[in-house]
Order: structure tokens, then sequence, then C-alpha cells
């Protein structure tokens, strides 16, 4: 392994790029993805690396860019936040149906209006439906290992799709903390060069991203979500592999305590830390509680979550955004529909909270566990608001 | 673990004051959070800056309410922003300033555990410019003991190359100047 050392998260995930023999990068800097920008455009201007930075005047045109260069066959990274992926929206799903491998670094943030600088999880889950695979980094650590990780399974001959990492904006790209980074000869051995399935070369003519009439268009969503849901397999083998060549385990669902917990806290990205340690204090204080947390967002772990969260009374779901005029936050409206059917399925309690930078604190969540033991229903709540 | 919150204002160095102190407990093996109070950077403005150092992991992700130490980069501040609010019972407040404890005591009415040093004074005399942010590290480091005073070299080094020196003689006094206050 590397030295252990200390560095901004945001720092570090450009220094783990430049790890992965990329070719391209096009990134259009926004608060809080700045310092990947900035410190990518760095890495390639100093040489450290032989790659194209593509200074592009917008998210639409870094997405379209990558989404060209990929195509040709080039390892290829942008990262962008907020109202820049909201602008790269229209491109997203065009770069999964046409299975490039892209990689994208989200720094989540608010998505406007009103403006707002400050993390929450809307600008990542207004693209549910974009066919990308999205999972979400925890802690530095993980942005770093996550952002490898991600090339080789975008680009794995039964995936061939775009990948996004996301870290809390501010809460992780903002933080300096210990990190470890692999070496360049571990990463090599890790992540091995991109085989294309096909290239686009003016030498060698071919198609990609044809129009589709409506005799063929139902048959390409199937494949979109075929391909999409099969990926869940890869993605578990990769991450294995990691483990196996780093010590570092990493798995769909992540679950801290839940044995025999009655009750159990969802959580998604950099809240779950902060979770923990109020499920200590919980049980320290004799309640049965327990942590559950969703690495992986698309594919959905259906069969990883129903056995994390088998035998618990009730699930207390965290959602960093809402789905307005719908029930509640879009995590606890996805499991709910999910698990439906399901025998002594657990009663689901929903809170909207740390929206647009609002603070969650150790206390904040033992507030909201003991708050939900005494809910009768499954409405949900905007936890800590002022009316 | 201890909690530290750093009042300074925007463009005297609050932040690399946090970034520097979590790089040298690193340095040492701990485990260390540094990170700004999030927001739009504002020059002049009042801002905020945090570090957490511990031996163990540090899960905790939230802002800090209760801190163990404040320091006071900016004389002005007293009095202009409450830099007491959410100390801890038995905390440190750490302040650079020329005026005497007693003086401080009264404007604050603070009665818990104080320390002083002059790190403008000693900025402007060994860096040239009155920015006491790592001067200040020295005093945090003698009236804390939360490192090593040596742990600091390597990250002023990279931080400030040829200018590392002038910083580390700067921190070295307001090491040795620095008083706790009864």
């Amino acid at each position: 392994m590397g030295k252990r050392i200390g560095m901004e998260v945001g720092i570090a995930a450009a220094e783990a790029v430049g790890l992965c023999n990329i070719d391209v990068a096009a990134v259009y800097p926004i608060t809080p993805q700045s310092h990947i920008a900035e410190h990518l455009s760095d890495i390639v201007h100093d040489g450290r690396i032989d790659a194209e930075f593509i200074t592009v005047e917008s998210e639409h045109s870094s997405i379209s860019a990558c989404a060209g260069a990929s195509a040709t066959g080039a390892r290829v990274y942008t990262a962008t936040s907020s109202q820049g992926l909201m602008y790269m929206h229209e491109v997203l799903p065009i770069v999964s149906a046409m299975r490039l491998p892209v990689v994208m670094g989200n720094a989540n943030r608010a998505i406007a209006g009103p403006l707002n600088i400050w993390n929450d999880h809307s600008d990542i889950m207004n693209q549910r439906d974009c066919g990308w695979i999205v999972m979400h980094a925890e802690n530095g650590q993980e942005v770093i290992d996550m952002t490898i990780q991600s090339f080789k399974i975008a680009e794995h001959a039964d995936v061939m799709l775009p990948t996004v990492v996301n870290m809390d904006g501010f809460q992780l790209t903002h933080m300096i903390e210990p990190l470890e980074f692999p070496t360049q000869a571990e990463v090599n051995k890790f992540l091995p060069d991109r085989v294309p399935y096909a290239t686009l070369h003016p030498d060698k003519p071919v198609s990609m991203g044809c129009f589709n009439m409506p005799e063929i268009f139902t048959e390409t969503m199937k494949v979109k979500d075929s391909v999409l849901i099969n990926s869940k397999k890869t993605i578990i083998k990769i991450w294995n592999e990691w483990g196996k060549q780093f010590g570092r385990n990493y798995k769909p669902v992540e679950t801290y305590k839940t044995k025999g917990a009655e009750t159990l806290i969802l959580t998604v990205g950099s809240m779950g830390e902060t979770a923990s340690v109020a499920v200590d204090e919980l049980k320290k204080a004799g309640k049965s509680v327990g942590l559950v947390k969703l690495r992986l967002w698309r594919p959905f772990p259906l069969e990883e979550l129903r056995a994390a969260i088998k035998g618990c009374k009730t699930l207390i779901v965290m959602d960093r955004s809402v789905t307005f005029g719908g029930i509640g936050g879009p995590v606890a409206t996805e499991i709910k529909s999910l698990i439906f059917h399901d025998k002594d399925r657990p009663r689901i309690v929903n809170y909207l909270m740390g929206l647009g930078g609002r603070d969650v604190t150790v206390e904040d969540f033992i507030t909201m566990v003991e708050r939900a033991a005494k809910k009768k229903d499954e409405t949900y709540e905007f936890y800590g608001v002022r009316e | 673990m201890i909690e530290i919150r750093w009042h300074g204002r925007g463009g005297q160095g609050a932040v690399t004051s946090v970034e520097l102190l979590a790089l040298a407990a690193i340095e040492e093996g701990k485990y260390a959070q540094g990170f700004p109070a999030f927001g739009p950077e504002r020059r002049g403005a009042p801002v905020m800056a945090y570090n957490r150092v511990s031996e163990k992991p540090i899960k905790i992700r939230s802002g800090i309410y209760k801190p163990d130490v404040v320091v006071v980069l900016d004389p002005s501040l007293v009095g202009l922003v409450n830099v007491t609010d959410g100390l801890k019972p038995d905390g440190l407040l750490i302040i650079n300033t020329s005026k005497p404890a007693e003086t401080l005591r009264e404007q604050l009415k603070y009665k818990g555990k104080l320390a002083t040093v002059d790190a403008t004074h000693i900025a402007r005399e060994e860096l040239g410019v009155p920015i006491a942010n790592t001067t200040m590290l020295g005093a945090v480091m003698k009236a804390t003991k939360v490192l090593k005073l040596e742990s600091l070299n390597e990250p002023l080094e990279e931080r400030f190359g040829k200018i590392a020196n002038k910083n580390k003689n700067a921190l070295k006094r307001a090491y040795n100047d620095v008083k706790l206050a009864k």
C-alpha cells in the first residue's frame, strides 16, 4: 500500500483519477466540485499523466465531449455537481444507451431553486432513470477506492455502462482526513486497459447511437434495463477483487450492528458515519437499533436490502431529497414499493432531512429514532422544519 | 477526541490553520479532520473553521457545536462574534490579542481557561505581514498539547516552501510567548 496521508477529499478524488490511466477528462468547475476540476487539470498540465484535458464551456459540453471521446475507445472521466449535473441531464441517457463507460464524480449539492450550494441528494436523485450505475461513497477513502473501481466496472465487457460515484459536497469534498492511496503498480494490477466493443474511427466507419423506430425502441429499452440489472453481478465481483487485493471490502448494502435489531436506520452517503455513532449511543442506552447503508442505488440491490432488513420491525429511511407531491423522499418511496408484497415487511418511517446543507448531528439521529417509535403511520416528516 | 473551532476573517488563513493542524495530526499517526464552515468565501467577513483530532477513527461528519478549544485569530472579533458560544465548561479559549487577559475576561464575561498571545505583533516581525494563522498554531500547540510542535514541520515546508522557516520561527515564538491567564 501507499503511504497514509492527510488530504482534502476533493483533491484525493482527482489524485485517484490520476492513477487510472485515463485518456481524456472534460470537466467544468462548479462548487463544491471545483477542487476536483482544478487539481485534475493541474495533474494533466504538469505532465504527471498523458491525457487530454478538454476545457469546455459548460457541463452539457463536458458530458458530450466525454461521450465522443469514449466512443473512440478512450478512458474518460468527468465530474460535476448540482446544476452542472442538471445541465448534463439531456445527454446522460444517451451515454448509457450508447453503452459508453464514462466515469463521473458527482459532488452532491442541492439543486436550485432557490439557489443553494450546500449538500443534499436532489441532484443525483433527479437522474434516477438515466440508465447509469449510481453509487455513493461514505468517506474519503471510499471516494478514492470507488473512483478506481468504477473504471473497471464501467468498462467490463458484461457491463459497458457509465458510472457515477457520489460524494457529499463539502461534508466529503472539503474535508481533510487521513487517506491511503494504492501505488501506481497496485492500480495497474487491478485495472486492465479498456478493451472497447467498437470504436469510432474515420478509417473504419461505424454508426453509434442510431435513431430508433417504434419497431425497435421498446427492445432497446428492455436491453438498457436488463444490462443495468445484470451489472450488479459484475459490480459485486469487482468489489470482491478489490477486497482481496486491498483488504477493504465493498457491498451493495452495508450493515452495522443489525443483528437482532428491532429498529434499523437506513442512510445513503456520508451521513451513515454520523448515524453509526448514534447507533452506538442508542445501544449503550439499551435500545435495539442498527444501521443499514445503501451504497448502490442503481442497479437497486433488492435481494441484499431484503437480507439486511429481515426481521426488523421498523425501518427508518433517511432521505436527503424530496419527491415533491409524492409520498416523501425517493429512497423511502422506492423501498416501500419494492417490498410492498413482502410478508412481515417492516413499518417504514421516512424523514426528509439534511436538505440544502442543514446539518444532521448524532443527537438528531437519536431524536429521529426516538420519535419514530411513537409514530403510528407511515407518513413522512420534514425533520427539524420550522413552521 | 478534541474538537477545535477557529474564528478568523476571510483571507486570514483560518482554513490553512485547520489544514496544517489536521495534516500534522495525521503525520503523527492520529486521526483528524480539518474543514471550513461550508459556504461562500468572503474576504474580511467573520469565518469559522474546525478541527477534530482523535486517537481513534473519527465517524462524526456534522459541525462542531460544543468545542473543547476555541481559537481567535483576529483580535477585532472579540465582542463582534460570540466566540465563547458552546465552549465546554472546562474548555480553553486562545486569543490573539495585545490586551491583558483581565480586560478580555471583562469584555467577554468569561471565567474559563484563557490563553493569550500577541500573534499579530509576532507575525509582523517574523513574516512582515499581520497574518497570524500559522503563528497562532504555535500558541495552540503549547496551550492544548494536542500535538508535538515538530509534527508541523513537514506540512509547513510543503505548504510554504521557501518561507516555511519564517513561519516556523513565528510559530515557535508564539509557542514560547503564549500565556495561560489566571
